[in-house]
């Protein structure tokens, strides 16, 4: 604890974001972001919908492009290289809200596909990390079977294993659990805390805010395109500062 | 679930009224609708018995079993047909083969073909010894082509895997190796020239449609991409080319491949006929091939293409790993509907000189030994076109549910 009080930081931050701004045609969507998140954080991002939280996350890696501010991830500048841009995607995972698995391939399939071809691992080392990953998630049994035979839950835990299985240095959660039946939200949240426990550095725009209070060292609040709010669960949910966040809170809790 | 069972099991009713029931429910269920069954009921009888009757006693069956071999390999010498016939038979082989290691669609075919081998091998005993092909009698060949894919099944079978790459190796090179074994290349000796314009009947048929099909496909695949190219340049290439061959008739495209391309190439180069109509189909069905294909394309969701963004594919793998397969799944029974509009469209091929099946057909109708028989025999020619027609169409169409089936497991 000595070290706290020399620069504010002792790990390394491995998202930068600086005054990032982004249009849809004449709509701006993101208005000046900045944000900071260090090594093994778990930063929660909220806010009503149309604020802009998932246009963010995903910007993170490059799904979709901003036009102006600076972002780094790991250490790479995002810019228009392509290069870069693939670096950035095989450092960071990604978790969708509709889990976009792969219809017409296997479990497995789904999970080896990238690291056979983006990382280039060979087949047996592919087949035993799935594997791995597979009994991490809970759900070995399946490998074989096909997404369209799973429920929602388990479908979602195999896109986390699929995302787990490029060995990212970041994950982003793209509202995991809101296409989900509500006794299943629980066993991907159970997955998404263990692997916050794990020190995974994670970006998840939820409205769980359970999982917020729980497993969240920050919380970020979005409104408008704008970071109207940000601090520990604590402190936000016991005393949000801005009336939006009040507001929001209010109706969610 | 313990209490449900000893709860009492409600059965949906009954619903099955017996033919009698059947009958009465629907067909004479009032005295007017009885009068129109039984009318409609003579009507069908007068003209199935009108056709049976027509059947047995047409002179022009004679005629149709006269000409066989114009049917089916058009004007090539009779002395070489053996060379037809061994194509066929490596055919035949490798299907069986493929029968014994793959199962499925191919098993299917093989036993189609085999059994479809085996009927007409029983009308060819009846044929006279001298209208057979030499060396191979047409007995021995049909005989032979079911005993060839039995034997290919078996070895298939047998060794299983380890054949794997081979016969995929083996179906790649049979089609330059039947063209060379029809084609022959020197002026004398082993395999003498035959030269295309003596080609015909069924063989020209299906040499035409398997090229077509085989060559428009990947071309179709390519201007479907081509044409959600971000690139202006491709993108809009692919549009013409589309939109300017879906604009005209085949029969335009094939005249401009038979007539007007000698006009553009340089002197002394001159293409083969038969190729030029086989490289007009080709380009006329890709056109219509690339939108079925990008109809599929679009069908995918976003999401899909997300996630393998995310996960780092790029965009050739994400083309060829994610997109494509699921497009091309999504459109078999499109696909499999434009390949056998294609293999009945290559009858067109007539107009420019080629006697494909339809051709072979028109040629026999105006032999003079047939234009003396009263009413001509054309009636019978084309039924027995149309019957060979709709054997091979009637195929694709099952073979395009067989794949269906077979993608079909545990999807969605």
């Amino acid at each position: 604890m000595q070290s706290v009080a020399l620069d504010g930081h002792q790990k390394e931050d491995i998202i930068v974001c600086e005054d990032v701004n982004k249009w849809y045609g004449e709509f701006h969507v993101l208005k000046d972001v900045s944000l900071k998140v260090k090594k093994g954080e778990v930063v929660v991002v909220c806010g009503p919908s149309g604020s802009g939280k998932s246009t963010f996350i995903r910007t993170l890696n490059r799904l979709e492009e901003h036009q102006e501010g600076r972002i780094v991830v790991d250490g790479i500048e995002m810019s228009n290289d392509i290069r870069n841009i693939d670096a950035i995607r095989r450092e960071v995972g990604m978790v969708f809200q509709q889990f976009n698995l792969f219809p017409h391939l296997t479990v497995m399939d789904n999970i080896t596909l990238a690291p056979l071809w983006v990382r280039k691992v060979s087949r047996k080392e592919a087949d035993e990390t799935a594997l791995r990953l597979l009994e991490k998630v809970g759900i070995s049994e399946q490998a074989k079977k096909f997404p369209g035979q799973l429920s929602g839950g388990q479908q979602q835990r195999v896109a986390i294993a699929r995302a787990l299985a490029m060995k990212p240095r970041i994950m982003l959660f793209d509202e995991p659990t809101s296409a989900l039946d509500p006794e299943m939200i629980k066993e991907v949240l159970d997955v998404m805390k263990t692997l916050a426990r794990d020190g995974m550095t994670m970006l998840c725009v939820t409205h769980e805010m359970g999982f917020a209070r729980e497993v969240a060292d920050r919380i970020v609040f979005f409104d408008q395109g704008k970071i109207v709010e940000e601090g520990p669960p604590a402190q936000i949910f016991a005393n949000p500062r801005h009336e939006r966040t009040r507001l929001f809170l209010s109706q969610i809790l | 679930m313990a209490t449900q069972a000893t709860e009492n099991v409600v059965r949906p009713p009954r619903q099955s009224l017996g033919l009698v029931g059947w009958l009465r429910a629907n067909l004479f269920n009032t005295w007017w609708n009885g009068l129109i069954t039984l009318l409609m009921l003579w009507l069908v009888g007068q003209v199935l018995f009108n056709f049976v009757a027509w059947a047995i006693t047409a002179p022009g069956w004679v005629a149709v079993i006269t000409n066989m071999r114009l049917f089916f390999v058009g004007r090539y010498p009779a002395e070489l047909v053996w060379r037809v016939e061994l194509g066929v038979w490596l055919v035949a082989l490798l299907l069986g083969l493929s029968a014994g290691i793959w199962r499925g669609l191919s098993l299917a075919l093989a036993v189609a073909f085999g059994a479809l081998f085996l009927v007409v091998a029983g009308f060819a005993l009846f044929l006279p010894a001298g209208e057979q092909p030499k060396l191979i009698p047409t007995p021995l060949f049909l005989i032979g082509t079911t005993a060839l894919i039995g034997v290919g099944y078996a070895l298939g079978s047998r060794l299983g895997a380890r054949l794997r790459w081979p016969v995929i190796i083996a179906w790649l090179l049979a089609y330059p190796l039947l063209v060379l074994l029809i084609r022959g290349f020197s002026a004398e000796g082993v395999l003498t020239l035959v030269d295309t314009n003596l080609w015909g009947g069924l063989m020209l048929t299906l040499l035409l449609a398997v090229t077509g099909i085989v060559c428009s496909f990947p071309l179709g695949v390519l201007l479907a991409l081509g044409r959600r190219s971000s690139l202006p340049i491709i993108k809009w290439f692919c549009v013409c080319y589309i939109e300017l061959i879906r604009g005209v008739p085949l029969v335009t495209v094939l005249f401009m491949a038979q007539i007007m391309l000698p006009l553009f190439l340089p002197q002394g180069v001159s293409v083969d006929n038969l190729v030029r109509a086989m490289v007009a189909i080709t380009l006329f069905s890709a056109a219509y091939l690339a939108e079925n294909v990008r109809g599929g394309l679009q069908a995918i969701p976003r999401g899909q293409e997300e996630a393998a963004r995310a996960l780092g594919l790029n965009p050739v793998q994400t083309t060829l790993f994610i997109t494509l397969p699921q497009a091309l799944r999504a459109v078999i029974p499109v696909l499999v509907g434009q390949f056998i509009s294609l293999f009945k469209d290559t009858s067109l091929v007539t107009i420019v000189g080629l006697s494909d099946l339809v051709g072979m057909s028109q040629s026999i109708i105006a032999q003079p030994a047939w234009t003396q028989v009263s009413g001509g025999v054309w009636r019978e020619t084309f039924l027995f076109v149309a019957v060979i027609f709709w054997i091979f169409c009637f195929t694709m169409s099952r073979a395009s549910q067989q794949i269906e089936r077979n993608l079909n497991v545990g999807k969605f």
